[in-house]
């Protein structure tokens, strides 16, 4: 048994990674203060994000990890304007977010897009692809383009993520694969080129590999079209891979937050401990007497 | 080597589908467990897991069929049984199986002392409440869940107290081998590791004497087995203990999953992550050759058509591959050190 034996392979040895930025000043793109959503009233009143902090930088890559019903979900949900704000403010490129009229918020969300887990819930199920991906020209003010350049984007953002454009004209998103459909979804980014992308639990229930391939393209399009990505996600393990920053939320509230290394390395709350005790690793032996 | 619990010889199962094709989900399949031992099974998704768990466990329902193969369940061979004496004498007491989301599918209006009593009486009918009552609550106190629980409704437990009754339930007729399909994967990290910790005290406590354990997150499958089974296509691609597995994979298949794996543990964080590009093959026609070699770098013209049968490559190891161990091996060195 693995677990028993005393002999693990080492860990390979601690790699110096680039040296910090300098010279270019992070801008901010998105930040909140005080941000806070309450369901329900009187004894059904549920405090689902509590008078959160926050400062996304441009081009930074960032993890909100929680267990389930910790908030993260709903803290998505009021970054993207998809749901009310109880109290607190958000600001978008040092401005207060204006979404109170409903341009206002088309003129928003051309800055800030979102996947999610299930990718088969994203899509209109009477929208054939290729109406998916114009409804992304146009979304970016291109609706009149001519038809050739219309399709030349298309094809451009399919053979992206590996897709042949050429065999999904026509086409409806049911009769795609699963793993067709998550390349899809970000092929629709690649066309929206967003400020702020948020992909909520967008390789949880899939297989290693395919999640490999998902990380590999959403960071390929990070650094093509340098937007902001937020990862809101369970797994720790995802969250120490692809960010710059972490973020640690427990019952609303930000517990805990930094660079990637300090959270993960140097954890300095004992609910951030706890997780990264509990999740099962490969050098490091998992301790199963402590739950 | 310790007492075989089950052994699995050349498998063959498939589906027919209502379009009457064939679908063939488990292709020659041939393992064994041991007294004590936990094989893991990983794949990607669609590979054939929980097909396999199905034929092993011979309960074959349309549309899943049975067209070759041996079982033997410790020493007894069940192949040919008829599905109905295979619920009625083997589900429960020789084998268990906790399908993939069960927790979620448990019947909303019964108490949880009621699937005991379902497990129970589907194998006895003549047994008493009473006795059920006693024997259910002596187990859930050996494998520490409190009694209250047995008087309770799915909905009033929470993910992982609901998983690990579904697991004392399964278990309650001590059977010989217990297959768990993704018993963790929709929960919390440490009601994960409750959940992992009381299959693994499963065998400690003598309630089953062996274990299957499936499930798509490596760094667990790693954590929780001896032996692991890389599914592609329907077909083993290889074989070996937990650790070679990971660390010394042999196929180019379980090397492209082995290299996917995300822990949060210093310096695996510039570690380049692998992604194998293509799909497998669909399972209604798949191609002859070798099963990977659309998606395979290491892809040579004979692999196309040549039938490649699983190598013996030492004691517990095997892989599907006409490439020798040593030029593989030399392949993903090269690779390494390309890469640093
Ligand atoms: N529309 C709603 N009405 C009332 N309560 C809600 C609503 N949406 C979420 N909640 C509650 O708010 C809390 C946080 O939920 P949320 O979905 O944000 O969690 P999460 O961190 O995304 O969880 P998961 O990991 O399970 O997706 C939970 O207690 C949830 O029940
Ligand atoms: N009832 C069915 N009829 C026809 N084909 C089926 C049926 N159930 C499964 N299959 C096919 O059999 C193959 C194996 O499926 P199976 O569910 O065993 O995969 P799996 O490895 O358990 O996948 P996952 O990781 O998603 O659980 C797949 O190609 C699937 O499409
Ligand atoms: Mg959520
Ligand atoms: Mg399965």
């Amino acid at each position: 048994m693995s677990m028993n034996e005393p002999l693990r392979p080492s860990a390979p040895p601690p790699q110096v990674g680039p040296p910090p930025q300098v010279g270019r000043e992070k801008q901010t793109c998105l930040s909140g203060t005080g941000v806070t959503k309450l369901f329900g009233f009187g004894r059904t009143k549920t405090l689902a994000v509590d008078h959160v902090d926050f400062n996304f930088h441009e081009g930074e890559v960032i993890s909100i990890v929680g267990e389930s019903g910790s908030g993260k979900t709903t803290l998505a949900k009021m970054l993207l304007g998809l749901i009310s704000v109880t109290e607190g403010d958000i600001y978008f490129q040092g401005q207060k977010r204006d979404i109170s009229s409903s341009r206002k918020k088309q003129e928003y969300w051309k800055n800030i897009q979102a996947i999610f887990q299930d990718p088969f819930s994203s899509y209109n199920i009477f929208s054939k692809i290729d109406d998916v991906l114009l409804d992304c020209i146009r979304m970016r003010g291109g609706q009149r383009l001519p038809k050739e350049e219309k399709v030349k984007l298309m094809t451009e953002a399919c053979s992206f993520v590996n897709l042949k454009f050429a065999e999904l004209t026509n086409k409806y998103p049911f009769e795609l694969s699963g793993g067709q459909m998550q390349r899809l979804m970000i092929a629709r980014i690649f066309l929206l080129k967003p400020k702020i992308l948020i992909a909520d639990e967008p390789t949880s229930m899939i297989d290693a590999c395919s999640r490999a391939t998902i990380l590999d393209y959403l960071m390929k399009l990070r650094d093509e079209v340098g937007m902001t990505l937020i990862f809101i996600t369970h797994d720790i393990g995802l969250a120490y891979y692809v960010s710059d920053t972490v973020f640690i939320m427990e019952k609303g509230k930000f517990v805990e937050s930094g660079s990637a290394d300090a959270v993960i390395l140097t954890p300095q709350q004992p609910y951030t401990k706890r997780l990264l005790n509990d999740v099962p690793k490969i050098y490091e032996e998992w301790d199963l007497s402590t739950v | 080597m310790g007492k075989v619990m089950l052994e699995v010889n050349d498998l063959t199962t498939k589906y027919i589908t209502r379009y009457n094709e064939d679908v063939y989900a488990v292709d020659h399949v041939s393992l064994q467990v041991e007294e004590g031992k936990t094989l893991g099974i990983a794949g990607e998704s669609g590979c054939g897991k929980s097909t396999l768990a199905l034929s092993l466990m011979g309960y074959y329902f349309p549309p899943l069929y049975y067209t070759g193969g041996e079982i033997i369940i410790d020493g007894r061979s069940i192949s040919g049984m008829k599905p109905d004496d295979v619920r009625r004498t083997i589900l429960g007491t020789e084998i268990a199986y906790i399908p993939q989301a069960a927790m979620n599918a448990l019947n909303p209006t019964r108490r949880v002392i009621n699937f005991i009593e379902d497990v129970i009486l589907a194998h006895d009918p003549t047994e008493n409440k009473k006795f059920i009552y006693e024997l259910a609550r002596a187990s859930f106190e050996t494998l520490g869940l409190p009694p209250e629980v047995l008087q309770k409704y799915p909905v009033e437990l929470s993910g992982g107290m609901k998983q690990r009754t579904v697991i004392a339930v399964s278990v309650i007729l001590r059977p010989k081998v217990l297959i768990a399909d993704e018993p963790s994967s929709a929960l919390d990290v440490t009601s994960q590791k409750m959940v992992i910790k009381m299959l693994k005290n499963l065998m400690e406590t003598g309630f089953i004497k062996s274990m299957i354990f499936i499930t798509h997150e490596l760094p667990l499958l790693y954590n929780v087995t001896d032996d692991i089974m890389v599914m592609y296509a329907g077909q083993i691609v290889e074989r070996a203990s937990a650790r070679e597995a990971v660390f010394d994979p042999l196929h180019p298949y379980s090397k492209g999953l082995m290299g996917s794996i995300i822990v949060p543990e210093s310096g695996l964080r510039d570690v380049k992550l692998t992604a194998i590009p293509g799909a497998p093959p669909n399972l209604k026609n798949p191609p002859a050759g070798c099963r990977f070699a659309e998606r395979c770098k290491y892809v040579r013209a004979e692999c196309r058509y040549t039938n490649v049968a699983l190598y013996d490559a030492g004691p517990g190891r095997a892989y599907r591959c006409i490439l020798s161990e040593k030029v593989l091996r030399d392949c993903y060195e090269h690779e390494r050190a390309i890469a640093a």
